[in-house]
C-alpha cells in the first residue's frame, strides 16, 4: 500500500493523528492515551492487519521519552507504519501491546530496564537482562553515568 | 532469587538449568516451573554476557561501530557488519560498486553455511547424537580457512565497511572456493543419511516443540524458526538487498510447526547458499572493490533502518541521527530475542527432556539475544 493510501485509512482509525512523511515509512504520532485502542484497530482492520511488530524501541530526547513502533504486514509486506508516542519523561507510562502482539511482552521489559517506561497492564514487567538491583537505574538515558564501568573513547 | 530454587505453592518443582549448561550454547538461564516431567513454564533470565553494545555504539563514529556488532551473533558476524554497512550506505545514500556487492554476498552464503553447519553439529550432540559434530567442524573449518585468507580473520571478520569490503579477495580466495564447493557438496548429503533419517532422531523430533504461523508471527519470529512454520520472511526474497534480486534461489518454507520442520529448513538452505555461491563464483566483476567515501561519515538528521537476513533470521538496524559523527541512538532488532521468546508457548505442556531438542532447533546464539 503506498504512503498516502496508508495515511488516508490511518486517519479514518485515529482523527487526532499526525503525520511525517520524510523517512523510508510512513511515520505517525498518537497520544498515549489513545495507543491501547488503536493498536487494537491496526491490528484487527481487514485491510491493514498489522499483524508482525518487528521492532520495539525508546528513543531519549534529553526533553521527552518517544517510543517507536516498527510495524508491518505479513499479508502485504508493502504495508509498514513507523508509531511514535512521546511520554513525559519524568514519568513515562503507556499501556502495554503484549496482549495484542506477544513478542512486545520482551520488548517492552527491555525498555523497561533500560529506560524505565511503565508499561501498565504488563503481564510480567520485571527486569530482564540487567541483574538485581537495577531496579530504577536506567542505563540507555542520556545523563545516566556509571563512573566505574563505562569506558568511553 | 531464593524463590527459584525448590517447590513453589503448588507444589511444582522449580529447577535452573544455566546459565553454565550445554545445551544452553552459552550463558542462558531458564527457570523451569516442572510438573512431574511435564513443563509447565519457561521464564529465561537474560543478560549474562550483556555488554549494552547499543550504548557503546553512541559514542562510536559510523566506521567504529561495525567492528563491535560482529561480537553480537558471532556465528554470522559478516552480515551483522552487512547490516550496519546498509544503514550508513542508506543514510550517506553511497552506491556500492558491482564487484563490492557480489563479493557481500558470497560471503553472506559461506558464513550462513558455516552458520548452519555449525548448528547441526551441535544440535545433534544437544540431542545425544556425537558423530555430526565432529562432522561439522570439518566442513565449518575449510570455511574459516578461506575467511581467514581474504578478511584475516576467523570468526570476527570486520570485512564489511560502508561503501564496499575492506581489502580485495585473495588471490586464491575462487580456486579455493570452488574446491570447496565440489568438496562439500558429497558431504552435504552424508549429513542429510546420517541424521536426517534416522529412527531415534525422527522420534525426537516430530511434533515436538510446536509453534503455529499465528503464534510464530505473533512472537515476532523470523527466519528458519518462522519458516518452519509455514511464514514466508526471508528477507532476500521479500525486500531483496544488494543483488539478491538477481539470483536464482528458493525460499525454503515447512509446515510441519515442529522441531523437525525446522531442522529441514536449515539443511535445505545450505543446498540454497552453496547454489548461490556456485552462480556467483565465477562471475565476479571487476573493478573496485570500495567506493570512494569521505574519511569522516556524517549521516543528515533522520532515521534510517536496515534489514538483512541473517543465519537466524531478520536483523534490523535502525539508526537516529542528529547529523553528527556518531548514531543518538542505535537500536538492534535481533532475530535471537524474539525468536527465544516463543520458547515459553512451545514447551508448555511437553517434557523436559524434549526442551533440549526445542533450544537446539531456535538456533540460539546468547550474545545475539544480550547484546
Amino acid at each position: 500500500m503506498e504512503k498516502e493510501e496508508l495515511k488516508l485509512k490511518i486517519t479514518e482509525l485515529n482523527t487526532t493523528a499526525t503525520f511525517d512523511e520524510t523517512g523510508e515509512w510512513l511515520n505517525v504520532t498518537v497520544d498515549a492515551k489513545d495507543w491501547l485502542p488503536f493498536a487494537h484497530q491496526l491490528r484487527n482492520d481487514p485491510v491493514l492487519v498489522f499483524n508482525y511488530l518487528f521492532c520495539v524501541t525508546c528513543i531519549d530526547w534529553k526533553t521527552q521519552l518517544t517510543m517507536v513502533y516498527h510495524l508491518s504486514s505479513t499479508h502485504d509486506r508493502s504495508n509498514t507504519v513507523v508509531i511514535k508516542i512521546n511520554l513525559d519523561r519524568n514519568n513515562p507510562e503507556i499501556e502495554s501491546v503484549s496482549s495484542i502482539w506477544k513478542t512486545a511482552e520482551f520488548h517492552e521489559r527491555e525498555v523497561y530496564e533500560m529506560f524505565g517506561v511503565k508499561f501498565l497492564n504488563h503481564p510480567d514487567l520485571r527486569l530482564l537482562i540487567l541483574p538485581d538491583g537495577w531496579e530504577g537505574k536506567n542505563p540507555m538515558l542520556k545523563d545516566f553515568d556509571d563512573p566505574v564501568n563505562m569506558i568511553r573513547l | 532469587m531464593v524463590e527459584e530454587i525448590g517447590t513453589n505453592t503448588d507444589g511444582d518443582l522449580l529447577i535452573n538449568v544455566g546459565p553454565q549448561h550445554p545445551a544452553t550454547h552459552g550463558v542462558l538461564h531458564l527457570v523451569i516451573t516442572l510438573n512431574g516431567e511435564t513443563i509447565k513454564k519457561v521464564e529465561p533470565h537474560l543478560g549474562y554476557i550483556h555488554r549494552s553494545i547499543e550504548k557503546m555504539c553512541e559514542s562510536l563514529t559510523y566506521r567504529q561501530f561495525i567492528y563491535v556488532t560482529s561480537r553480537m551473533d558471532y556465528l554470522s558476524a559478516h552480515i551483522n557488519n552487512h547490516a550496519c554497512a546498509l544503514c550508513v550506505e542508506k543514510g550517506m545514500q553511497i552506491e556500492v560498486p558491482a564487484r563490492a556487492q557480489v563479493i557481500r554476498v558470497i560471503m553472506d552464503e559461506l558464513t550462513r553455511i558455516a552458520s548452519h553447519e555449525l548448528w547441526w553439529g551441535a544440535m545433534a550432540m544437544d540431542i545425544g547424537a556425537f558423530t555430526p559434530f565432529f562432522h561439522a567442524f570439518r566442513e565449518r573449518e575449510s570455511i574459516n580457512d578461506i575467511m581467514e585468507e581474504t578478511c584475516g580473520a576467523r570468526l570476527t571478520m570486520n570485512y564489511m565497511v560502508p561503501g564496499g569490503v575492506m581489502a580485495d579477495l585473495h588471490p586464491d580466495f575462487q580456486k579455493k572456493v570452488k574446491a570447496f564447493i565440489s568438496f562439500y557438496k558429497t558431504k552435504i548429503d552424508e549429513a542429510d543419511e546420517l541424521l536426517t533419517g534416522n529412527i531415534i532422531f525422527q522420534n525426537r523430533m516430530k511434533g515436538v516443540g510446536i509453534l503455529t504461523k499465528e503464534d510464530a508471527i505473533s512472537y515476532g519470529c523470523t527466519g528458519p524458526t518462522a519458516r518452519g512454520s509455514g511464514v514466508r520472511c526471508d528477507i532476500r526474497k521479500i525486500y531483496p538487498y544488494e543483488i539478491y534480486n538477481t539470483l536464482e534461489f528458493d525460499e525454503v518454507i515447512e509446515t510441519g510447526c515442529d522441531s523437525l520442520s525446522r531442522y529441514l529448513v536449515r539443511l535445505k538452505e545450505i543446498k540454497q547458499s552453496l547454489r548461490i555461491v556456485e552462480q556467483l563464483i565465477d562471475n565476479i566483476p571487476e573493478g573496485d572493490f570500495q567506493a570512494k567515501t569521505k574519511a569522516v561519515l556524517k549521516l543528515p538528521k533522520g532515521e534510517f533502518y536496515s534489514r538483512v537476513e541473517t543465519a537466524r533470521g531478520e536483523l534490523g538496524v535502525y539508526i537516529v541521527s542528529e547529523g553528527g559523527t556518531t548514531p543518538y541512538r542505535i537500536k538492534f532488532r535481533s532475530p535471537g530475542f524474539s525468536n527465544l521468546s516463543a520458547l515459553d508457548k512451545m514447551a508448555r505442556g511437553s517434557k523436559l527432556g524434549d526442551l533440549v531438542a526445542m533450544m537446539g532447533t531456535l538456533d540460539l546464539v546468547i550474545p545475539d539475544i544480550d547484546r
